[in-house]
């Protein structure tokens, strides 16, 4: 490690503490996008589900929401819920206000309702795609609902709906860019930081190019050995 | 291919030409539009401010025309260097960090920073051991950053914001308890709403050595010309003109 401290030491911009700096950003853009994540994800199986329904009074809502969350920018989104809810008048002394004083909240609100959103609809084109016969199978066989659900649609639906949602963890990880923009210190955050300390855009932001490269590659190659087993009956032989 | 050719050496007569014209008929003026009374934008959208109509006159004393850009703060140095304007007229105080990049003018004000806080609160600016626990918003990459960053280190959190006009809503909805800023723009940042009555400055720190323009190292030919029309409008009344249209006292330098 000594090495690796003379090397920081005798380095203009790269010094210990920007590198610290760098990994504390690092650390909060993982929190961030992985919480969101996986907060999305359990929020949008029930929305998919739901979303499939024949009634128009339990599937239109859940297509509005997809729709507006799908159909603006996700910085909009965060300022709206950041900026904006500081205007509702009596919002300070709520207990609503605990949440979102902090950045930190309002910007995990903004991300959970985005990629709920996203998943939501990968999901529906996952459960809709479902063929016909297997369905028909299952009612043969006497599964009501839920059992045809849990054992027919979803496992299929989940292996479908695989690529696309890899996708979606790429696009939550880039888009985690923007939490920077309502104070938060991300990784984009800490070169913002760096990048106005030394008024040195190029190193401050292709370092922090090359750990969001780094994060995207590690998604990718998780998600590349989840289809090789799950996608094992696509494969090519 | 004859064709190629002509057009390929009109282009870099084209190009040749624009590198040549370093004679500075137009000037582009980088400017932070989030800073008032210096600059900011009005309900129309235009650029108002003592120091747009400063660099407005200093620009006719030069004899050029003035273009403003309009660039993010933490972005305006490397925007500069990166040849998106010409100048930085934007409130930017004189420092050796700044001084290593970029090149300055002879100053044109200065006024102190400022500390903000709600009314009544328990805070001291002369005891910084009182701000412990405090949550306190800085604009990133300013002088007020930099000092609060080191003076308040392991005592009291810094937050950094983009834009001046964005912490102030931070400190309005309570999510900041004091801010640090030029006294100036605080007041007007203030006094420009309505919820500003509860906030009172509560302390003011003598930061930086005054308000100057910056150029590129190289531009030697512009300094001369910025520096010779700044002296110009200070001394003839010009300055002062503008100046009491938007401050009580004086802030030349």
């Amino acid at each position: 490690m000594d090495w690796l401290v003379q090397l920081l030491d005798s380095n203009q911009i790269f010094t210990t503490s920007t590198v610290l700096h760098y990994w504390d950003g690092l650390v909060v853009t993982v929190q961030l996008v992985f919480i969101s994540l996986i907060i999305g994800l359990v929020l949008s199986l029930p929305l998919a589900i739901l979303r499939t329904h024949r009634n128009p009074w339990i599937n239109r809502p859940i297509w509005a929401y997809t729709y507006v969350f799908r159909g603006t920018p996700l910085l909009i989104q965060l300022y709206l819920i950041y900026y904006g809810v500081t205007y509702i008048p009596g919002i300070q002394e709520s207990v609503f206000w605990f949440i979102m004083k902090d950045a930190l909240y309002p910007a995990l609100l903004a991300f959970v309702l985005n990629t709920a959103a996203y998943t939501t609809e990968i999901l529906r084109g996952a459960i809709v795609a479902t063929p016909m016969g297997e369905i028909e199978a299952a009612r043969a066989y006497g599964m009501n609902f839920s059992k045809t659900m849990r054992r027919i649609v979803l496992p299929s639906a989940f292996r479908r709906a695989l690529p696309a949602y890899s996708n979606e963890v790429i696009f939550m990880l880039h888009a985690s860019a923007i939490a920077s923009t309502v104070t938060i210190i991300d990784l984009t955050g800490a070169a913002k930081d760096v990048y106005s300390q030394h008024y040195a855009p190029f190193e401050a932001f292709t370092f922090v190019g090359a750990i969001y490269l780094c994060l995207t590659f590690s998604i990718l190659f998780l998600f590349k050995r989840l289809e090789k087993n799950l996608l094992a009956h696509l494969a090519e032989r | 291919m004859k064709k190629i050719l002509v057009a390929l050496a009109g282009v870099l007569a084209i190009t040749s030409m624009s590198v040549q014209a370093a004679d500075w008929s137009t000037v582009r003026l980088g400017v932070d539009a989030t800073y008032p009374p210096f600059e900011s934008k009005d309900a129309n959208g235009n650029l108002v401010g003592f120091e747009v109509e400063l660099g407005e006159a200093v620009c006719k004393e030069m004899k050029v025309k003035c273009e403003w850009v309009v660039q993010d703060w933490d972005g305006i140095i490397p925007g500069l260097l990166a040849r998106k304007y010409d100048a930085i007229f934007s409130s930017m105080s004189i420092t050796p960090e700044r001084a290593e990049q970029v090149a300055f003018t002879e100053p044109y004000y200065n006024t102190p920073s400022g500390w903000f806080a709600k009314k009544g609160a328990s805070y001291n600016s002369k005891d910084l051991a009182t701000l412990a626990g405090a949550r306190v918003g800085v604009q990133r990459g300013t002088i007020q950053d930099t000092y609060a960053s080191k003076q308040l280190e392991g005592k009291a959190t810094v937050v950094r914001y983009t834009a001046a006009d964005e912490f102030i809503i931070d400190l309005f909805a309570g999510r900041l308890d004091l801010i640090l800023i030029d006294v100036p723009v605080g007041e007007e940042l203030l006094a420009g709403d309505d919820r500003g009555v509860g906030y009172a400055m509560i302390g003011t720190e003598p930061l930086g050595d005054g308000a100057a323009a910056a150029l590129r190292k190289r531009d030697g030919d512009l300094m001369e010309m910025f520096n010779k029309a700044l002296r110009t409008v200070k001394s003839n009344g010009v300055y002062d003109k503008i100046r009491v249209k938007y401050f009580s006292y004086d802030i030349k330098m």
